[in-house]
Formats: structure tokens, C-alpha cells, sequence
């Protein structure tokens, strides 16, 4: 609790004990009347003040102003009693709501702080602790494990395993060893490293990150804009119904007598402060951006939570997005033992993707002796003299130069033949991997998610990607784009869509940062570190996890169903308390705990979309 | 100069953006978003009269959220 809601909740048990002593006591009624208004005094004089500093502010309708309003009248309706018990109840439901923001709003900050607080630096031999601000580019650091690691940089010395949960969700901890570039906000497990810093603290991936979530609840939904104008409209037209409701009735209908329809007047501005709206539609989105940083997936703001809970259609880039976007061998077929060492061995001094495929593959050291008299052959592959016999690596062209006997492969994916002697051995398919996983999110997409249509677009050929496409399930495919290309064909299919259908692009923020833009909602992944891509998307998935994106989408739809419920919920209640009190049925009493109630309900139900992350955690 | 502020006591969602758009039309400030989740302001704003500035942020904050504290130290 903070200073000023303990001061309130002394001032509310205080009025307590007044009211049971008017109980008790034997007293006369003008002391009674003195008790009450102390009494009243005690727990709202803040109220009141705040009522009349707006109204000489010229800004008579907020909920003081109703309140001091409506518990005045009741003192002068003379029922004393009522007036201070609202009062109190009022201000028990202010420091309830208080206290539930505030932990909801520091349970939030606690789960994204990765600020780090100070670093290490070696001053005369000695561990100094300093402020991270103070640390430039080139300063060594040190590391101990369990602290966080403060700057971006790369390891210099020792070796550690890494907790990068708090960036990336990812549970299972990441090795680093000297060399490795390391970012901040990741807690260092085991060891102790030495690291060297490459980008100043407000540039740091901790930083930028926290930035990023911490405005992110600035950019606001529709949701949140419709409260907003909705509270602007609202208590004026509360306060003129409640005049007609004083006033109009007696006039017309002879058993009504003024005091009783003023008591209903008061009654109905009470039940019509709008605070638990307000107050509770914004904590919901932070709460589903909080719980989403927390498992690497940052969502630049309310608005993007809005439009991700509508996406009907998602458009994924293949490189990189469903696709590893590395080459690797994916299929070896010889009877030659041998002839994947032959290939390693001819590739040995190659950087060309394919050789760096085919080395990973071989695994074993090479012996870089036995080649010689290499030749890249430009367009056609290698050819190269291993224990003085020669070898040819390459394509179909190069095997029909040389006019080997060789048999043509039918599959997917880039195909290496090799020959010894002029003689065939076999061939080596490498290809683009699909992510394990894509296959399942694809289809938890359309099923969970109710996704309608999930497209791929890809510079590749054509073949390539409909094997991919097929493979995985997806509705249709666009092959052989260039980067121009893959613009105008999200700008066709988003044409196709209606308004409230929304369409993402997932992409890995590299070279497709303009489609990135370009749609309704982008989706960067395994962004760690690319700030580019970080710039361009809305939402960033921080390691290359496709299943991010299923999870994404349940926490927005998720959000916004529960802020849907709010809105719904709190003013049908209210509507219906206001029909109660016109109508004379509901009294004052009544009207404020349904005001406190729907408050309190409002922000509880809030505070689930935070608990998502417990759940998944 | 770019400024981050904490704020105490800020209760109310419609006080933060009361706050945010009676701040933008200081002379002075340049840009200004007041995060009601945070409890802090972003502010951008003229260097040279920083004491002016703060002073009549202070003053407008005053005025729309008493309870609200500016920590500006």
C-alpha cells in the first residue's frame, strides 16, 4: 500500500468508529447531527474540496462532483445516516480499486523488468559496482552468474549458460562462449564472463525492449478511445437526466412529492459514475502486452492487440519463416560410402551455401591436404583432384560436360551430383528445412485461431513452393517474387478483404520490411537483435518460434474478449441500476455497492489477462 | 531535450490524458505522452527554459489531478 492509501483506510476506519459511537451513545440530535457531519468530513472532506475546486475550475461533471452532490442532498433530505454510509463506501470501493491497480500494475512491471540495475567493471584490480549508463562501447564488463548481464556485447572470456527466458520466452538456457555476442536483459546461469561492450545502454536490446512495451499501452485501441469519448459524453448527459428526473415527474404525477424524486435524482448520479470503465479497459490491454512480453512476443501497442485479434488471414514470407532459411543436406543417395567426404573435400575452400551445407553435413575434420588443383566452375560446381583422382561436385550441366553416365533425380530442393573417374556415385539433395513445428501451427491456426486463409509468398521456385505449401497446408502460394513483387501482391490481397477482416504478414524483418509496413498488421521473427526489423513490424516475435504466432493471437483474442466483457458488462449493469433507481426502486446505498461492485468485478476480470502468463509459464 | 518523469498518484485513466493534452499546449513543450500504466511522462521539450516549462507543467497538472505528484528530481 502506498502512504496515501493508508491515510485513506485510517480516515475510513476512523469514520467507522464515529458511526458506531452515534450508535451507542446516548446523545441528543443536534450532537448527532455534529457526529455525523464529523464523521462525513473525515472520510469525504477530500471529495467535497475536489467537487467544488472543479466546479469554480468550470469542470463540474466528474464523479466528485457527483458524489459530493448526491451525499450533500442526502444531508439535506436529512437522512444523515445514508449520506455519511455512502460516502463511506465510496471511498472503500476508491482505495479498493486504488490498491488493485497498483498491484496489478506492479506485478506487470516486476514480470517485464529487465532493466539492469548496475555493472561490473574492473577498477585497480577490484569489482566496481557502476550504473550501466556510465559504460561505453569497448568497456569490459564482468558477469558474475545470477546477475543480469547489463550491455549488449561479446564474450571475451569464460563460458556460461544463459537464461534468455526474459527476452525470448525460451525456457531451456543458450551456451555462450568466448566470442559469442551476447545481449542484455539475459540472466547469466553458471559462469563467470568477461564481456566486452559493443552498444551503449540506450541502445542496448534491454532497454529497447522495455521502451518499446512501456509506450506501447500509449497507442491506443479502439477500445480504449471509445471509453475515453464515451466517459466525455456521458456524466453531462447523466447530470441533465437526472435533472428532468427531479424535476419533470412531480409536475405530472401528483403522488411524487419533490424531495422523494430529488432522493431518486441523487441516487441516479451515484450509480452513474463511469470509473470502473475507465479505469479497467486500459489495465486489460496492458495486462495482455505485459504477459506477452514475457514470452518474447512484444506487441508495439493496443491498437496492434486489436487488429491481431481479427486477423483472418495471415501471408508468410517462406525464408526464415516457415523455412529454417539455411541450406542443409536433406537427403544423400549413393552407394559410394565415400561421396560425401568427396564432396567435402572438393567444397573445403568454397563459401558458397551449398559447400557450408555439405561440410556441416560431413561432420568430421577435413583433410585439407589430400585436394588440390580446386576449380570453382562458375554456374556449373567444382571440380578438384583428391588422392590425385579427379572429382566433379555440381549440377546436371557440369555432369553432361564432362559426359558422365548420370542418372537424373527427381526431387525437391537443389541436387548435387557427383562423379569420380568420370564415374557416377550418386547425388545429394539440400534444401531449405522446414521448421519442425510449422505443420502443427499451421493447422492450429485454422482451427484455434479460425484463421480463413494462410498464404506463402516466396522468391523461390515454383516447385520448391508448392512442395512446401502442400506439405504444410496452406491455402495458396505465390513463387518466384522478387522483393517489389511481394508488395503488390499483399496489396492485391489485401484489396480482397473486407474491413474487419484483417490480414498479417509474417516475415523475418530482413528484406521484407516493406511488406512489413504495408500490412494491416506486421509480424516480425526471430528479431533478437535485428533492429531493423524490430523498427518495422508491429509485432516482433523475438526467437524464430513459428508457434509464437498461434500464441500471439490467443493472448489478443483472449485480451480483448475480456475487455469486450467489461464494456458490456459494466454498462449493462449500469443501465439497469439506473432504470432501478428512476423508478425509485434501488436507494442510495443499493447504488454504490453496485457502483463499487462492478468496479471491483471489472478489475478483477482485468487482471486476468495477465494471469495468462502464469498459465503458460 | 528528451525527459522521462515519474508520476505519484495518478488515479485516474481520463486524468492522464486530461493532463497529456493541457500539457502539449505549454509553450515550450514540443511532445509529451503521459502513461497512465507507467505512472510516467515522456516529455520533449525546450531546453533553454526548462525551469518556466517544468513550473507550468506542474501548475496544469496541479489544476486537473491535485493528488498527482510530479517527481521530477
Amino acid at each position: 500500500m502506498t502512504k496515501k492509501e493508508k491515510i485513506e483506510l485510517v480516515r475510513i476506519i476512523i469514520c467507522m468508529i464515529v458511526l458506531l459511537l452515534i450508535g451507542i451513545l446516548p446523545v441528543i440530535n443536534v450532537i448527532k447531527l455534529i457526529l455525523y457531519i464529523v464523521a462525513y468530513l473525515i472520510v469525504g472532506y477530500d471529495v467535497v474540496l475536489k467537487a467544488i475546486r472543479n466546479v469554480f475550475s468550470g469542470k463540474v461533471f466528474d464523479e466528485h462532483f457527483l458524489m459530493g452532490l448526491a451525499t450533500i442532498g442526502a444531508f439535506i433530505t436529512g437522512e444523515y445516516l445514508e449520506a455519511v454510509l455512502v460516502m463511506l463506501l465510496y471511498q472503500i470501493g476508491e482505495l479498493f480499486q486504488s490498491y488493485a491497480v497498483g498491484k496489478s500494475r506492479r506485478s506487470i512491471t516486476e514480470l517485464m523488468d529487465i532493466r539492469p540495475d548496475y555493472a561490473n567493471i574492473e577498477q585497480d584490480g577490484k569489482l566496481v559496482k557502476v550504473d550501466p549508463e556510465e559504460i561505453s562501447i569497448g568497456d569490459k564488463i564482468v558477469v558474475k552468474p545470477g546477475e543480469k548481464i547489463p550491455l549488449d556485447g561479446i564474450v571475451e572470456d569464460g563460458e556460461s549458460m544463459l537464461d534468455t527466458s526474459a527476452l525470448t520466452g525460451e525456457s531451456v538456457p543458450r551456451k555462450s562462449v568466448k566470442g559469442d555476442a551476447v545481449r542484455s536483459g539475459c540472466i547469466n546461469k553458471t559462469g563467470m564472463l568477461t564481456i566486452k561492450v559493443t552498444k551503449e545502454f540506450e541502445e542496448s536490446t534491454a532497454s529497447k525492449i522495455l521502451d518499446l512495451v512501456e509506450n506501447a499501452s500509449n497507442k491506443k485501441a479502439h477500445a480504449e478511445n471509445f471509453i475515453t469519448k464515451f466517459a466525455k459524453y456521458y456524466t453531462p448527459i447523466v447530470v441533465i437526466l437526472a435533472l428532468c428526473l427531479a424535476f419533470i415527474p412531480p409536475l405530472f404525477i401528483k403522488d411524487l412529492t419533490m424531495i422523494d424524486c430529488i432522493k431518486r435524482a441523487m441516487t441516479f448520479l451515484v450509480i452513474s459514475c463511469p470509473c470502473a470503465l475507465v479505469i479497467s479497459v486500459p489495465l486489460g490491454f496492458f495486462g495482455g502486452i505485459g504477459g506477452a512480453s514475457r514470452q518474447g512476443i512484444l506487441i508495439k501497442g493496443s491498437n496492434y492487440l486489436e487488429t491481431l485479434a481479427n486477423t483472418k488471414t495471415i501471408v508468410f514470407d517462406k525464408t526464415g519463416t516457415l523455412t529454417e532459411g539455411k541450406f542443409q543436406v536433406v537427403k544423400i543417395v549413393s552407394k559410394e560410402e565415400k561421396m560425401l567426404e568427396l564432396a567435402a573435400l572438393a567444397e573445403a575452400y568454397s563459401s558458397h551455401p551449398i559447400a557450408l551445407a555439405i561440410r556441416e553435413k560431413y561432420e568430421n575434420k577435413i583433410k585439407k591436404d589430400k585436394v588440390k588443383d580446386i576449380n570453382e566452375l562458375a554456374g556449373l560446381g567444382i571440380s578438384a583432384k583428391i588422392d590425385n583422382k579427379t572429382v566433379y561436385v555440381g549440377n546436371e550441366k557440369l555432369m553432361e560436360k564432362h559426359k558422365i553416365k548420370y542418372k537424373k533425380a527427381d526431387e525437391f530442393g537443389t541436387i548435387v551430383y557427383i562423379s569420380l573417374e568420370k564415374e557416377f556415385l550418386g547425388y545429394i539433395v539440400i534444401a531449405d528445412k522446414v521448421k519442425e513445428n510449422a505443420k502443427e501451427v499451421v493447422s492450429s491456426l485454422k482451427k484455434k485461431n479460425h484463421i480463413k486463409e494462410l498464404i506463402m509468398l516466396t522468391g523461390d521456385k515454383k516447385e520448391i513452393a508448392k512442395n512446401i505449401a502442400d506439405a504444410l497446408g496452406l491455402d495458396k502460394t505465390y513463387s518466384e517474387l522478387l522483393p517489389k513483387d511481394k508488395v503488390d501482391r499483399l496489396e492485391i490481397i489485401l484489396k480482397k478483404q473486407s474491413e474487419k477482416e484483417k490480414v498479417a504478414f509474417v516475415g523475418d524483418g530482413i528484406n521484407d520490411a516493406p511488406v512489413l509496413t504495408r500490412a494491416d498488421i506486421g509480424i516480425a521473427m526471430g528479431a533478437l537483435g535485428s533492429d531493423a526489423a524490430i523498427e518495422a513490424a508491429d509485432v516482433v516475435i523475438m526467437d524464430d518460434d513459428i508457434s509464437k504466432i498461434s500464441t500471439a493471437i490467443n493472448l489478443s483474442q483472449r485480451t480483448i474478449r475480456i475487455v469486450k466483457q467489461n464494456i458490456y458488462f459494466a454498462i449493462g449493469i449500469k443501465i439497469f441500476f439506473l432504470l432501478l433507481g428512476a423508478l425509485g426502486i434501488a436507494n442510495m446505498m443499493e447504488a454504490v455497492f453496485a457502483d463499487v461492485g462492478v468496479s471491483i468485478l471489472a478489475i478483477l476480470n482485468s487482471m486476468r489477462a495477465l494471469k495468462t502468463i502464469k498459465e503458460k509459464r | 531535450m528528451k525527459k522521462i518523469i515519474k508520476l505519484e498518484n495518478l488515479d485516474c485513466a481520463s486524468c492522464a490524458s486530461k493532463m497529456e493534452n493541457a500539457i502539449k499546449k505549454i509553450e515550450g513543450v514540443d511532445n509529451v505522452s503521459v502513461n497512465f500504466m507507467m505512472q510516467k511522462m515522456k516529455l520533449e521539450i525546450n531546453e533553454a527554459n526548462y525551469d518556466t516549462i517544468m513550473m507550468e507543467i506542474k501548475k496544469v497538472c496541479k489544476k486537473i489531478e491535485p493528488d498527482c505528484t510530479i517527481l521530477d528530481k
